[in-house]
């Protein structure tokens, strides 16, 4: 099932796995030592911050690394810059509304 | 011609919060009528290639905006704005969502507090706009609305995303 980096950030132990695993790649039972819930709610939530892409899995011998994926977590300024462009897009139009306003024209 | 002040953009870490600042070279109070009188509005508050059709305002607090933003391909986006506090020409606060034709409430799509300041600056104005969400995850639908795609970033990617370590 594919998800989107919102979902990833939706949670804040998600969002406090992220920010763990940003300094380094950790396996689940070392996460799990971070948080007052059980292994299985990390692994739940590993599972879908691996469906959202932002995280991404290594083995290594018998352990299985989780690593954070940088490139996905670009969408997210992504979306503010568009945000932003829309607005200044629109304050755009304002200028314009507000110019002929001051003039007059009144134009429909 | 038309100025082309910059737009400051603001996300503040703490308090959840999305703050924009923006110089228009006209006085306050036709800055103010520009926001808040559908006829107006209409003439600007759309994205380019789209419009803004108002299907009832009542602008007073308790009042509301109910209106639609129409695509090109004539898809009507419809939106709720809640008037929740007025105070002609400083400023008014609102809580924004989105609905449908007939005005029902979407509670599946989030909602957001808007509040619009006016400030004097010399002739100009200036019109602040502070937006409060839940969390930024709240924010994926509200962006999407008005997205285009093929749009890209320059911006470093953690930053953000640490900002939104509130919780």
């Amino acid at each position: 099932m594919r998800r989107d980096i919102f979902q990833a950030i939706a949670d804040p132990t998600r969002r406090a796995i992220i920010a763990l695993i940003a300094l380094q790649p950790m396996t689940p039972n070392t996460l799990a030592e971070q948080f007052d819930i059980t292994r299985q709610a990390v692994s739940k939530h590993l599972q879908i911050l691996v469906e959202c892409a932002v995280v991404s899995q290594q083995q290594h011998g018998r352990e299985i690394f989780y690593q954070l994926e940088l490139e996905k977590m670009k969408e997210i300024d992504q979306w503010l810059e568009q945000f932003r462009k829309i607005w200044d897009a629109r304050f755009r139009q304002l200028d314009q509304l507000l110019v002929r306003l001051q003039e007059g024209k009144n134009d429909q | 011609m038309t100025n082309n002040f910059p737009v400051d953009f603001i996300l503040d870490k703490k308090n959840n919060t999305l703050t924009f600042r923006r110089e228009f070279a006209a006085r306050r109070q036709l800055v103010w009528d520009c926001y808040t009188q559908s006829e107006l509005l209409d003439r600007w508050y759309a994205p380019e290639n789209f419009s803004t059709k108002t299907r009832s305002i009542d602008f007073r607090a308790g009042g509301h905006w109910h209106y639609a933003m129409v695509a090109p391909n004539g898809n009507h986006a419809w939106g709720w704005i809640d008037f929740i506090t007025i105070n002609p020409i400083d400023g008014y606060a609102t809580l924004s969502g989105f609905c449908n034709e007939l005005g029902e409430i979407n509670q599946e799509l989030p909602r957001a507090n808007w509040v619009q300041t006016f400030t004097d600056k010399g002739k100009n104005t200036v019109v602040e706009t502070v937006i409060t969400f839940a969390s930024l995850a709240d924010w994926e639908t509200i962006a999407a609305m008005g997205m285009q795609e093929g749009m890209k970033s320059t911006l470093a990617c953690l930053d953000i995303l640490l900002a939104t370590l509130t919780a």
